[in-house]
């Protein structure tokens, strides 16, 4: 080797490195660039008159099945269900009033978990696999805890809660690879897309809505948007007078 | 001593069932454990794990619950090796990253060892047909 030569290859190994070097670099940032959302206290807006205007769209309950790996099991009392549509009059029981609007009456209102600043469902589960973060208020779930009690099923007052009677795996077409599965035995339910949140995307369910009928935000933050929304709005939430201060609001 | 035969008999049964491990063995040869298969040796930035071999091998199992405590529990997903690497806690995408044949990594112990890790009755492989059908992530 001559010294063009070895100036030449000295040349392309610190290239070579410097390459590598960067590689790495990038590779920890993309971790660390994923920015997580976070809130005092989570919560979330429907308007119910835009979502009328889609009338028969399942566009916000298709993302959220197909994100989370929900099967869909058509066995009447055995369906797993985190976000569905049901009748106004099923979804406010309470304040449903005399002589109402005959498009309201029937008008599919979303329902999903509440996420209540006094869950009853934290309080009866025996294991703590389901508990009400302190940080920002979901009332989370933990798979690995849940012994299927169903105690959690029995104290929601919103039927927000599903228990897997079948090996969920087998309904499934197709299963996303960034979030689990659940196994035969266990209760599960929304979780305001905690894990999205981390990497600092909103909710599945917000993000496809084509009406933009769902708002996500910080009930804490005065300027947020669903704090702009409550205060220009008339909204109402479900069973209000069992105390348990649901955290989705209702623009009716 | 009428019932000579038949303790006899007893006996037998009794000596084969107790020797029935040796000689299953001697007639099928002794079992040997397969090395898992450690498909991303070579690999640049797959090639070192998050901690070492040894510490793996014994305590995978620890370190694996406390990365689903600090994820569950805590809400924290980065993992920071003792040397300064950064990890995303997570079984499925970053374990399975390196080792992605569970079949010939994780099964060849615990099948050799008898034991039945429920892990994956949740945790997805991502070899699997149906994750493989799902063509867009979302």
């Amino acid at each position: 080797m001559d010294r063009r030569d070895f100036i030449k290859y000295c040349g392309i190994a610190t290239v070579g490195l410097a390459v590598g070097k960067a590689g790495r670099i990038l590779a920890a940032d993309k971790l660390l660039e994923e920015s997580p959302l976070t809130a005092s206290r989570w919560a979330m807006v429907f308007d119910l008159r835009k979502c009328l205007h889609k009338d028969g769209c399942t566009k916000c309950i298709d993302a959220c099945h197909t994100v989370h790996n929900v099967p869909k099991i058509d066995i009447p009392g055995d369906e797993v269900k985190w976000i569905w549509k049901e009748p106004f009059d099923h979804a406010f029981e309470e304040q449903q009033n005399e002589h109402l609007p005959e498009e309201l009456l029937h008008a599919p209102s979303l329902v999903l978990c509440n996420h209540c600043d006094n869950p009853p469902c934290v309080r009866v589960c025996p294991t703590q696999a389901t508990w009400k973060r302190a940080s920002d208020g979901i009332v989370m779930m933990d798979w690995h805890r849940c012994i299927g009690c169903r105690y959690c099923i029995v104290g929601c007052p919103y039927g927000s809660r599903s228990f897997n009677w079948h090996d969920p795996r087998k309904y499934l077409t197709t299963i996303q690879p960034d979030f689990p599965t659940r196994t035969k035995g266990v209760v599960e339910k929304c979780t305001f897309c905690s894990e999205r949140l981390d990497r600092g995307l909103l909710p599945a369910c917000v993000v496809d809505c084509p009406e933009k009928a769902l708002t996500f935000g910080d009930l804490q933050d005065v300027h947020s948007e669903v704090r702009e929304l409550l205060a220009s709005n008339f909204t109402i939430r479900r069973k209000p007078s069992l105390g348990t201060q649901p955290q989705v609001y209702y623009i009716v | 001593m009428r019932d000579r035969g038949r303790i006899l008999i007893g006996l037998l049964i009794f000596l084969i069932l107790m020797t029935f491990p040796v000689w299953y063995n001697a007639l099928n040869g002794v079992s040997v454990m397969q090395e898992p298969e450690l498909a991303t040796k070579n690999v640049p930035g797959k090639d070192k794990c998050v901690n070492t071999a040894e510490y793996m091998r014994q305590n995978h199992m620890n370190l694996l619950n406390q990365w689903r405590d600090t994820v569950v529990r805590q809400d924290v997903r980065v993992y920071t090796t003792v040397d300064g690497r950064k990890f995303n806690m997570s079984l499925t995408n970053t374990c399975l990253d390196c080792h992605p044949n569970r079949e010939n990594f994780c099964n060849r112990c615990h099948n050799y060892l008898a034991v039945n890790p429920y892990c994956w009755d949740c945790h997805v492989d991502p070899q699997d047909p149906k994750v493989l059908a799902a063509k867009e992530p979302r």
